[in-house]
């Protein structure tokens, strides 16, 4: 307010309404508006990351084992004196937690209970289990009790008894030394699983992919309407050849699988049962109770990225996701690299040549609209034209004579293409901003120097617009990592037993279907048959999914920081 | 060009051609010019009446004076005659006839909005990219037709480079900024484009200071140095016309000076056009100035006489600064 004006407003005097009315259109009350807008935005995006950093984060570190003494008559009721799990957390008791807690608690007890993870699945029937307080004597955390990762039935806690390695006397855990040799013989099983993993996998699935291709050949010639027998023959030959070295590897796979059950370890849980387990299944062994913070530092990273490079185990509840981690980026790539160039084109159409005018409106219009569309909508479109119409083409034309489907079914190309086609608006829409912001002077400069209105565009508007165009591939990456709807129907799976890239030729495998970690998300939280399990999983998962895209995004960033550097606008 | 119908109404007593006198001071037109028969119609200089807005107030064609120098310094590369253009329903160009001689600088001066820019934007056919644009009459360069749906516009171009108000380097290397017209003409010899890139830019007089970082982006260049590197640009193709929209605009002192200077260099071996407001600019650099006011060209001759003794009232008014 000028000086003139304050002295004016103290002078008259204006009425107390003439005042509000006043400060209102000063606007500050609208000032406050948008800063709380935008603070409670804040919030709750940040509250949510710190809530998925902090449980996904959490699932990897080793937590303590707690040997839980019960009292005489809790431990009447429950089977047993003693009680070792990790302590997930204190509840309230309810009824229906009564119901399926099984720990035999009075109806009416008040007071809390400990969710416990008592593991031992395979013996104990269950993984998870509650525990009123009442029923506690005594908690104490013995370093010795040894926590186990299983190939199946989850993680077990035990106290080690014995180790058997073939060969050598049975060595007692008690000691230092037995610990180590435990630890020792569980590096050699982990080295033979990949080793068997890399003959099966890697290499009987190239042979046997090999034979069908010769087998449709095969059949190619037998259903033509002269079959040479003498090629026929040749066929069959190298069918043979190829089938004996099968023989060899299966042999060979099979030698190493049995050098998995040679070794055995022998452990007691808390119900007193002791059990044997062959140390091949045995994935990973630790004493969480006796590990220091840099011990603890070390498993928590060594869990952290196992989950990132491994393959899920147990209905995905166990294990890691890597599958999924880079079926989505498969996804995203294919994804990003269909929507742009269509967008960009669509755009350059829109902005450049089509006559402004009640079509190219309407055509705007129905552009943003689309993108108001449900995905799942996208979905079943692509699943009916994708799918059914031009991957059933494809078929028809090129793979008569396979047995199966190969693309007239769900597969990471459709998938990628389905959501190319929904994040479409996102690039079109970006791209005509980033074309309508090169200057006119820049245009008018090519086509003085004789240019074509292609030519300009081409050699001048679109590398200026390339930051700009990048932008809007970043949006429809962001957009498409996340979806899951549409692609539960056109070629998501809960286990896929191959990656849609690998060494075997031709690399890409367009037609392969593929797992994904936001359908990883909804299959752990709500599909799977231990959801006590599957909780910290989510949220790992969930932490995983986010970084993913953050960091394609930051990629697509540097990109576009770099083109910006590039053509940045001059010294006017 | 407004209704030859005299409105009796609002014209009191004197008819248009009234108190017309010839100023050929040599008296001998070329029959065939229509400039000529122009000069028949001229007003007297010290008339009230023959100003423009009084004849638009009366409802009277307007007249253009074109001194004799300008006519009979053959040949001339582009021809305008009796050139209109509206954009929309509005007029912004009324009947203008114009001859540039070969080889000689020609500013065009005049108040804002008094329709230099689109003129000479009409030579290249850069109006061609705002719809509304349509005009009427003959501009010819050499003997090629400009106007018309039939010209080859991306080739006549090519004979007409064009240097804007705001310097707009490409967002490329210095290289490929000046040669960028041969590029998309399809040149792609090594050596031909480093000799019209070396050539081209000592022409614009920048060679000395980017020899050494030919590769670096042009947008790195100072303001002056960007729009001699325009100048570099429009003249690479060797155009026979250069068409400048008030190339030093946005320059300081110094840099105008320079291209002033580039421009004294490039008389004679281009035909330069060039859209200014600087009288002083106009007076240093052109041979003939031509001033255009209300959308009309109102007196067209040497430089000097334009400034020193201009035949017309609006015309000295002007460039004595009374108006505009």
């Amino acid at each position: 307010m000028s000086p003139t004006e304050s002295s004016i407003t103290k002078s008259t005097g204006p009425a107390p309404s003439t005042r509000r009315r006043r400060r209102i259109d000063g606007g500050e009350p609208l000032v406050f508006l948008t800063g709380m807008g935008l603070a409670i935005g804040l919030t709750m995006i940040t509250a949510l990351l710190a809530l998925i950093l902090f449980k996904g984060l959490e699932a990897f570190w080793p937590k303590r084992v707690a040997r839980i003494e019960l009292t005489p008559a809790a431990a009447e009721r429950v089977g047993r004196d003693v009680v070792v799990a990790h302590i997930l957390g204190r509840q309230e008791i309810r009824g229906a937690a009564h119901a399926e807690g099984g720990a035999g608690v009075d109806e009416g007890d008040p007071g809390t209970e400990l969710r416990l993870q008592v593991g031992n699945r395979d013996l104990n029937g269950m993984g998870f289990m509650y525990l009123p307080e009442s029923a506690i004597e005594r908690i104490s955390h013995p370093r010795g009790i040894l926590r186990l990762e299983r190939m199946e039935y989850g993680p077990a806690l035990v106290e080690p008894l014995e180790l058997d390695i073939a060969g050598e006397p049975p060595l007692s855990l008690a000691s230092e030394g037995g610990i180590d040799a435990l630890e020792r013989a569980i590096r050699a099983a982990a080295h033979r699983r990949a080793e068997i993993r890399a003959i099966e996998r890697d290499q009987i699935g190239g042979l046997s992919r090999r034979i069908e291709s010769l087998r449709m050949r095969r059949r190619g010639i037998e259903a033509s309407a002269t079959p040479d027998p003498a090629e026929v023959a040749s066929i069959e030959a190298r069918i043979a050849e190829l089938e004996r070295r099968y023989e060899g590897l299966a042999a060979e796979s099979r030698a190493l699988r049995d050098a998995q059950h040679a070794d055995t370890l022998t452990y007691r849980i808390d119900s007193g049962r002791e059990h044997r387990i062959p140390v091949g299944e045995i994935v990973s062994a630790e004493r969480p109770n006796a590990l220091g913070f840099f011990g603890r530092l070390r498993v928590f990273l060594g869990n952290m990225w196992s989950f990132v490079v491994d393959e899920p185990r147990e209905a995905n509840t166990e294990g890691g996701i890597f599958p999924a981690l880079f079926g989505t980026f498969v996804m995203t790539l294919i994804l990003s690299v269909a929507v742009t160039p269509f967008g960009v084109i669509a755009a350059i159409y829109l902005r450049e040549y089509a006559k402004d005018g009640p079509t190219v409106r309407a055509v705007r219009i129905a552009i943003n609209n689309l993108a108001g569309v449900p995905s799942i909508v996208f979905g079943v479109f692509g699943l009916g034209f994708f799918v059914y119409f031009v991957g059933g083409s494809i078929d028809t034309l090129f793979f008569r004579l396979s047995e199966g489907p190969v693309f007239g079914t769900g597969g990471i190309l459709w998938a990628s293409l389905t959501l190319a086609l929904m994040t479409v608006p996102v690039v079109i829409v970006a791209t005509e901003e980033a074309l309508a912001a090169v200057s006119r002077g820049v245009r008018e400069g090519s086509l003085a120097c004789g240019a074509s209105k292609w030519q300009t565009i081409q050699r001048i508007v679109l590398p200026a617009a390339a930051p700009g165009i990048i932008t809007g591939m970043i949006l429809a990456m962001a957009r498409g990592a996340g979806e899951v709807a549409p692609l539960m129907i056109t070629g998501v799976v809960k286990l896929a037993p191959t990656l849609p890239l690998d060494a075997t030729f031709p690399f890409l495998h367009l037609d392969r279907k593929f797992m994904h970690l936001g359908f990883h998300i909804y299959d752990l939280g709500f599909q799977s048959p231990d959801s006590e399990a599957a909780r910290p999983m989510v949220f790992a998962t969930t932490l995983l999914l986010i970084a993913l895209v953050v960091t394609m995004n930051l990629g697509a960033i540097v990109i576009r920081e770099r083109l910006r550097r590039k053509y940045a606008t001059g010294a006017f | 060009m407004p209704s030859r119908e005299l409105d009796r109404g609002a014209v009191t007593g004197a008819p248009h051609a009234a108190g017309t006198v010839a100023v050929r001071p040599d008296a001998d037109p070329a029959p065939s010019s229509i400039l000529a028969e122009r000069a028949s119609r001229f007003v007297s200089a010290d008339d009230r009446s023959d100003s423009v807005i009084a004849a638009i107030l009366a409802n009277r064609p307007t007249a253009t004076v074109v001194h004799a120098e300008v006519a009979e310094d053959v040949p001339h590369i582009v021809k305008i005659r009796g050139f209109s253009l509206h954009y929309g329903e509005k007029q912004a160009l009324h009947d203008v006839s114009l001859d540039v001689p070969v080889g000689k600088v020609v500013a065009l001066i005049g108040p804002s909005g008094c329709g230099k820019s689109t003129l000479i934007r009409c030579v290249n056919r850069l109006n061609d990219l705002i719809d509304s644009v349509r005009t009427s009459g003959v501009l010819t360069i050499g003997e090629t037709s400009v106007l018309g749906p039939e010209t080859d516009v991306i080739g006549l171009r090519k004979r007409v480079g064009m240097v804007f108000q705001k310097s707009n380097p490409f967002p490329k290397s210095i290289f490929e900024n000046v040669v960028y017209g041969l590029r998309i003409a399809g040149e792609g010899r090594r050596s031909v484009l480093r000799e019209v890139c070396e050539r081209s830019l000592r022409e614009a007089a920048l060679w000395d200071e980017v020899k050494d970082r030919l590769d670096e982006s042009a947008l790195q260049l100072s303001g002056g140095q960007q729009q001699r590197l325009c100048i570099a640009r429009a003249v690479a193709t060797r155009p026979e016309v250069l068409l400048m929209d008030e190339p030093c605009s946005a320059l300081d002192p110094v840099a105008t000076a320079k291209v002033e200077e580039l421009i004294g260099q490039l008389r004679g071996v281009y035909t330069v056009m060039i859209v200014t407001h600087n009288m002083q600019q106009a007076a240093r650099v052109s041979d003939y100035t031509a001033f255009m006011y209300l959308g009309r060209l109102v007196e067209y001759g040497p430089t000097e006489a334009i400034f020193q003794n201009p035949r017309c009232r609006d015309t000295r008014d002007y460039v004595t600064g009374r108006f505009g």
